[in-house]
């Protein structure tokens, strides 16, 4: 019995307008998953769908010259029934193919409410008059890093202004290493956070050379990999993250399969070529807090006391974590929800493990200030940020600043088909693949993620401006800012907010 | 909107308020009767070196737990009534003035600190009675009423200052109560404050981190704290203070051809960026050593400021300027942001 299509329904598919098309077949070849086959008819040939692979990626779309192919649904249709669904039944009928753990990448697909959609502005009405961003400055500086409890404290105010990271629009580019992503696409991000006054994050996978320039607008990883890690590594950066966890798999380690591993990654990550690059699931010398605080302070001893962020998933009591890793001497505590991005991870991990940023975010800037040492390291929040509404919710629940990694793919062409693990990425972003890569050109990037700030930073300040509010310093876990609908008590308790017409 | 004046003498001349009830009666029209008040600095010679609470109380229950409580931590020395004139204002609170020394303890370090957690408590912890001033020489005299109404249910004739700030309000995101008329207090430090803070949220946040409790359901009283904790508690100078409320913008900053300087006023920012205000507002604040004025960044609110050789004089319109004199030699409006810092010439 032939069952090698179980499981392997695919429910989008392009549909072609064959008046349109003339059958030059650039489809086929944009098509990294093969799901498109010329065929001969007549004296043409003509594109036919396999109808097993397409993801939606919506490559072959944007790129056929002649405008005519469309991806459509093609629903995979079972039985109606409420638990059964026919996502569950394609899953276990792949798992039963298979027999090993279902991968996915992106970010996590559960149909959870998202808190960000709850929650609304307020606006200035007659009492207080509204500031128009066109007229009036409207300002979003921020300082990063670990500031003193009262200016009488500071013995040198230039030596405190010299130990913080400057940024001028609170965006920071999240962390995706090399490997996970290629070269062309960190490059972008890099010389957009050198242009804008940004900070992007290399991610697990050490620094290539090439981005040596631009180490002074990125905080460096060093995760329980050590990619790498080298002494020079640890001089340049402008400042570094421990990285403990990631929002989309909260306990779980990294594996770049060693096929991967071509040249410009075993340089740059210190292994040999063809090896597999495996990062463990905990850092092997962090079991506890007061493991954290060694490597915390071996790395400021060796940089020169630059600032260390510690990145954390989100999990149930991140509040007490986050509070005990600022005890322990990091600068900045990165919170990375459960909604963030992944090149890989496991389809259930992503699904069922962690919890939203918003919440994560309210209680650990809460925590802080009750502990009185909310002023002694900046909050990062990140994992399920998609516009500058978001972002500003984050800033009025209390974020330094916040950092995104899904909008910047998106900006590159990514249309979010989750196969960010096959390394065919078919927008050339989470591949190494050489030929795939080269769809990526930096400098197109660098424009397209360049635009997204840009508009988002107007829409920022459109925010402010409308509130009255012309530095983001004031807006900065200011919650009268917010009100909720559609939200429980413990929901607003814990959001530290009031419902609508309150 | 509100109705702002004050005037100071350089020399300590005393007098009566006649010319401050003046300038607030000229802008009777920028409140709305739902609130007024004044503060008088110089008021008390005999008492100088007490702390002069002026307690306001819904009941003589309350006033009587009030008493006690200040007799368990305060050497008494004096009590009186609030003389009133209770024909203009029928419906109103309990008024009465105590002269308090703090009984320190050992483990009590700071007398000043001593004496607001005192009034913190009995705000928050004493149903119905809450603390108008507990300054040195001087008081706070507030209500629901006009201008005019307040300055006589005070008699404010009968009283002798050397600096005096007037307020009348027209309460918009608040309830207009006693309580929450302006001036606000904290020990020397009286706020009176047109306009709204729209950085409210999270200014009480960071008070509330270190201790202090807003209970007046209105955005001024935190511009009182943010003093007290700025001036008083990290030792801030009152021009230090002042650029930590209504900061530079960063564009401006950058410029600062001084790279100290500039180091300076950006640590400042940063530290501080959760005690700026931001909103548009006027602010004038009575302190023991003198008075001044600040304005947002923006200049959403009026304040204007007339200058003679012994005097100073500030107001919301120019107009009431002249009900309180008539021969300046300069009348100036600050420019958004400028801060105008009026300090006497002469020790009390
Ligand atoms: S996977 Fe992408 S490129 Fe291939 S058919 Fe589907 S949308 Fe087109
Ligand atoms: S990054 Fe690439 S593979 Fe991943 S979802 Fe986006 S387009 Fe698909």
């Amino acid at each position: 019995m032939s069952t090698s299509r179980l499981g392997l329904q695919s429910t989008f598919r392009p549909s072609f307008n064959l008046e349109l098309c003339d059958g030059c077949g650039e489809c086929a070849i944009e098509c990294t998953f093969n799901e498109i086959k010329m065929v001969p008819q007549g004296d043409k040939k003509i594109p036919v769908a396999n109808r097993l692979a397409c993801g939606a990626c919506h490559r072959c779309e944007v790129m056929c010259p002649r405008g005519a192919i469309r991806i459509v649904e093609d629903p995979f249709v079972t039985r109606p029934h409420g638990i059964w669904t026919p996502q569950h039944i394609n899953r276990a009928h792949l798992q039963a193919s298979t027999g090993s753990v279902a991968l996915t990448g992106f970010g996590a697909e559960t149909n959870l409410p998202v808190l960000w959609d709850k929650l609304l502005f307020n606006a200035c009405q007659v009492t207080n008059p509204s500031i128009d961003p066109q007229r009036e400055p409207m300002e979003t500086n921020t300082y990063l890093g670990r500031k003193a409890a009262s200016f009488r404290e500071v013995r040198d105010p230039s030596e405190m202004v010299k130990s913080l990271i400057p940024l001028d629009i609170p965006i920071m580019f999240a962390p995706m290493s090399y490997g996970s992503i290629n070269l062309n696409l960190q490059k972008a991000m890099a010389r957009v956070a050198k242009k804008l006054g940004l900070i992007w994050y290399t991610g697990e996978g050490g620094l290539h050379k090439d981005l040596y320039p631009y180490a002074d607008w990125a905080i460096l990883q060093v995760a329980s990999g050590r990619f790498g890690v080298s002494p020079e590594y640890l001089k340049i950066g402008r400042g570094y993250q421990i990285k403990i966890g990631q929002g989309a798999k909260p306990g779980i380690g990294g594996h770049l399969p060693g096929e991967k591993v071509l040249e410009g990654i075993s340089e740059t990550r210190m292994i040999p070529l063809y090896s597999d690059a495996i990062s463990p699931a905990p850092q092997h010398d962090i079991y506890s807090i007061e493991d954290l605080r060694l490597l915390i302070y071996a790395i400021k001893e060796t940089s020169g006391y630059k600032p260390v962020c510690v990145k954390i998933a989100a999990v149930h009591n991140v509040a007490a974590i986050a509070s005990g890793i600022v005890s322990a001497g990091a600068d900045m505590v990165y919170l990375d929800g459960f909604r963030g991005g992944t090149g890989a991870a496991p389809n259930i991990v992503r699904d069922n493990v962690g919890i939203p940023i918003e919440l994560a975010l309210a209680v650990v800037d809460q925590r802080l200030r009750e502990e009185g040492i909310r002023n002694q390291a900046s909050i990062v929040a990140a994992g399920g940020i998609r516009n500058s509404a978001d972002v500003m919710k984050a800033i009025a629940l209390g974020a330094d600043a916040v950092a995104i990694g899904t909008p910047v793919l998106v900006a590159c062409g990514c249309h979010g088909c989750q196969r960010c693990s096959s390394g065919k990425c078919p927008w050339g972003l989470t591949t190494n693949d050489p030929m795939i890569s080269q769809r990526l050109d930096v400098e197109w990037a660098e424009e397209r993620i360049t635009n997204l700030i840009n508009g988002w930073h107007h829409e920022m300040q459109e925010i402010m401006g409308l509130n009255g509010i012309y530095d983001i310093g004031s807006f900065r876990g200011n919650r009268l800012m917010l009100r909720g609908v559609d939200l429980n008590d413990k929901e607003l308790s814990i959001l530290g907010i009031k419902y609508a017409g309150e | 909107m509100c109705g702002i004046a004050g005037l100071i003498s350089h020399q300590r001349e005393k007098e009566n308020g006649s010319r401050i009830k003046k300038a607030m009666v000229l802008q009777n029209d920028r409140g709305n009767g739902l609130g007024a008040g004044y503060a008088a600095y110089g008021i008390f010679p005999v008492y100088k070196d007490h702390h002069a609470f002026h307690v306001m109380a819904d009941s003589s229950f309350a006033l009587k737990e009030v008493s006690q409580f200040l007799n368990e931590h305060f050497w008494v020395a004096h009590t009186e009534e609030m003389t009133i004139w209770d024909k203009v204002i029928t419906d109103h609170p309990l008024f009465m003035r105590y002269f308090l020394q703090p009984k320190l303890r050992e483990d009590d370090v700071n007398p000043d600190d001593f004496v607001i957690d005192k009034v913190m408590h009995i705000n928050t912890s004493i149903n119905g009675a809450f603390v108008c001033s507990s300054g040195k020489n001087m008081g706070v005299f507030k209500g629901v009423g006009t201008p005019k109404d307040i300055y006589e249910f005070f008699r404010l004739d009968e009283y002798q200052g050397y600096c005096w700030v007037g307020h009348n309000r027209f309460p918009t995101n608040t309830p207009g109560w006693w309580g929450g008329a302006h001036p606000f207090n904290l020990l020397g430090c009286s706020i009176v404050h047109n306009g709204e803070i729209s950085s409210y949220g999270i200014n009480q946040r960071y008070l509330e981190s270190n201790g202090y409790i807003c209970t007046l359901q209105t955005d001024t009283e935190v511009v009182a704290y943010l003093l007290d904790i700025l001036i008083r508690r990290h030792g801030l100078s009152i021009m230090d203070a002042i650029t930590v409320l209504a900061p530079p913008y960063w564009a401006s900053t950058k410029r600062y051809s001084d790279r100290k300087e500039q180091d300076r006023i950006t640590a400042m920012k940063v530290i501080y960026e959760a005690a700026m205000l931001n909103g548009p507002f006027a602010i004038l604040a009575g302190f023991d050593n003198g008075l001044f004025s600040i304005t947002d960044n923006t200049k959403l609110r009026p304040m204007t400021v007339g200058t003679t050789t012994d005097y100073s004089y500030f107001a919301s319109e120019v107009s009431a300027l002249y009900e309180m004199e008539q021969d300046f030699t300069q009348v100036v409006t600050p420019r958004a942001g400028q801060p105008v810092i009026i300090q006497y010439q002469n020790e009390a």
